[in-house]
């Protein structure tokens, strides 16, 4: 396979499996988790579930002063690395693109110099953040195979990415189809992995909103 | 498999619902339950944090409700639960989590931990894993009808001498009124001033009400060792009782968990809606302070500070009330670092203090209670729960520090005016 037809092939037939995969996958796990349901609550409510759950989902977002403290490193690294990904992956005008393509409509994109600059933040970020994980006791503790390697496939495409834009070592093509290879990778494990959280995080913080301002509290 | 473990997979199974299965799809190990809860920040020891407790339920969830899961257990590589899981995890899940939910407040995917580990005790307690105290007690709930083995004469007895200090008539079983009193066995036996304390503040207030001989016990064991169904017959002796007597209001007394029994799991747990009101003392009190039935004379003198029993507050949504009625009798009134939803356990609900095998573990996390108080200094501790209480006073002679305990009920019925 020449780089051309390799750039092709996860361009075309590689990148329509990793979509299927990853649309289908997301789609099973909505119904896994939603077709379980859950009982009513019987008892009178003294809030709203529906007004706790969408605070909680936005509210969630910030931790309060004395978390914030306690947990200075993951909350800043965390904010870091998730801005950063969200910059790169949706602000980058060739992404935004090949959205145009995929999606048929496209959105502004940020100056290409701070894309780059977000790409490194995040890279060195996501590289404290498993160290920190290495290193820190309670995080050694809970971690499994799968949080390496869920690791492992987030910080590549942004080191793939990195390094196509800026040609480093191979030819375009070949560079290009590695990363776009690298983000095909990420899209089918997605569905299947703690992954998944940026979209069950929405349930989760509702459900946590809703079962508390039922009782009355902002959760 | 045993038949034991058998049943504790099957209570596992039924406890998983939506919320179980988006609470465990959104984990990402990010360890900031750990700094969320006494169990860690005290002891450092990281099996103590608070998702890991619900190991057992999150193996459940992942192997028959999850496609990758089930993929995985055909080929023998999605983790099982068996005997020596729950066996390593008994003393996680009870001697070291009191269900106080702080983890279910800080989790910045809104994961509510807190009933992640209740729903696993489902599981622990049908396969046999409760701790020896806790089934002592329910056991006493169930056949006796109080967890310390508080019987009727008992009762009658405290009722008596009550009577015989104040002079008043304490209503017992009497149709029709507005509010039937549910007590704690610990307010029976080691704190009857607070049955005084609610007999002269219904009198002042004008309102009628009465305690069961039926039902006076509010705590349930059931919902501390993880036993719906005994939960359940807890709560119907009440419901019952309440409807015999065509009470219009149940009031949960001053105990975390038996308000959250009767109050937010109690309809739940019997499958219908109850006939009556429920409501914390603290919740009836602040109503009668709006009302103006109260008439308070004379401040306390020292400095006081308020200590947020979780199931009544975090859990429970009773955390402004207390703090109307602390500030009628008191103008230095000082709140805690970390105070009302976000408090810290004392570090002995949900069944702990029920559990002798947890004594030392409880003792040794009060110290991140003891850096609360140290940093405020306060004269007296008021608070609203007698589990919170005896603990928190455990607690001070443990660590040396000459802080007296009080109840908002009892404290506020020393300033009724005459």
């Amino acid at each position: 396979m020449s780089e051309i037809e390799f750039l092709d092939w996860v361009r075309g037939q590689g990148f329509q499996i990793a979509v299927i995969i990853f649309v289908a996958g997301v789609i099973i796990r909505f119904a896994e988790i939603l077709l379980l349901g859950r009982k009513t609550n019987l008892a009178e409510a003294k809030g709203s579930e529906m007004g706790g759950g969408l605070r909680t989902i936005v509210t969630r977002s910030v931790p309060d002063k004395s978390t914030f403290k306690r947990s200075t490193f993951i909350v800043v690294a965390g904010y870091i690395f998730h801005i950063g990904l969200f910059v790169t992956i949706f602000l980058f005008a060739p992404h935004i693109l090949m959205f145009k393509e995929v999606i048929g409509f496209g959105w502004p994109s940020l100056p290409t110099p701070v894309v780059d600059a977000m790409a490194v933040v995040s890279i060195i970020a996501l590289l404290a953040i498993l160290v920190h994980r290495m290193r820190d006791n309670v995080l050694r503790f809970i971690s499994t195979t799968e949080d390496y390697l869920v690791w492992m496939l987030t910080i590549l495409p942004l080191i793939t990415g990195y390094i196509a834009f800026h040609r480093i070592g191979m030819t375009a093509p070949t560079l290009l189809a590695i990363h776009i290879l690298s983000v095909e990778l990420l899209l089918v494990v997605f569905p299947f992995t703690k992954l998944m959280h940026a979209f069950t995080l929405v349930m989760a913080r509702w459900y946590n909103g809703a079962i508390s301002g039922y009782r009355g509290v902002e959760s | 498999m045993s038949a034991s473990l058998e049943k504790g997979i099957n209570a596992l199974k039924e406890q998983v619902d939506s919320t179980v299965a988006a609470f465990f799809s959104s984990c990402t190990h990010c360890g900031m339950c750990a700094d969320a809860c006494l169990f860690y920040t005290e002891t450092d020891e990281a099996k103590r944090m608070p998702i890991n407790k619900a190991e057992p339920l999150r193996r459940i969830w992942k192997s028959e409700y999850t496609l990758l899961g089930r993929v995985g257990k055909m080929f023998g590589l999605t983790a099982k639960v068996d005997d020596a899981l729950l066996t390593e995890w008994e003393t996680l899940v009870y001697d070291s989590c009191t269900l106080c939910g702080r983890c279910s407040m800080v989790c910045p995917v809104g994961n509510d931990i807190a009933l992640l580990i209740r729903k696993t005790r489902e599981g622990m307690a049908a396969a046999g894993h409760a701790p020896e105290g806790l089934i002592g007690a329910t056991t006493r709930a169930v056949t006796i009808g109080s967890p310390m083995g508080v019987k009727l004469p008992a009762l009658m007895a405290q009722i008596g001498h009550v009577e015989k200090d104040t002079g008043m008539k304490i209503p017992v079983d009497v149709e029709g009124a507005e509010y039937m009193l549910l007590l704690s066995s610990m307010e029976i036996m080691n704190f009857p001033e607070f049955i005084e304390a609610a007999a002269k503040i219904f009198d002042k207030a004008g309102v009628s009400w009465t305690i069961s001989t039926e039902a006076f016990e509010a705590t349930n064991s059931g919902i501390q060792i993880g036993v719906s169904d005994i939960a359940a017959e807890l709560v119907q002796r009440i419901v019952d009782a309440a409807e015999k007597l065509k009470v219009k209001t149940v009031i949960s007394p001053e105990c975390g968990h038996a308000y959250m029994a009767i109050r937010w799991e109690g309809p739940n747990l019997v499958g219908k809606p109850f006939s009556f009101k429920v409501r914390h003392i603290l919740e009836v009190l602040d109503e009668f302070r709006q009302d103006g039935r109260l008439k308070i004379t004379g401040k306390e003198e020292q400095r006081l500070t308020y200590h947020d029993p979780c199931q009544i507050s975090r859990r429970g949504g009773v955390i402004d009330q207390p703090r109307n009625l602390i500030k009628m009798f008191s103008d230095d009134f000082v709140e805690m670092p970390d105070t009302g939803k976000m408090n810290w356990c004392c570090g002995a609900g949900g069944g702990v203090s029920s559990n002798e095998r947890a004594d030392e573990i409880r003792l040794k996390v009060f110290q991140r209670k003891k850096d609360q108080l140290d940093e405020i200094k306060p004269d007296a501790i008021v608070s609203a729960c007698s589990n919170c209480r005896i603990h928190l006073e455990d607690g001070l002679e443990e660590y040396h520090m000459d802080i007296p305990l009080l109840s908002l009920t009892e404290t506020l019925a020393e300033h009724l005016a005459d």
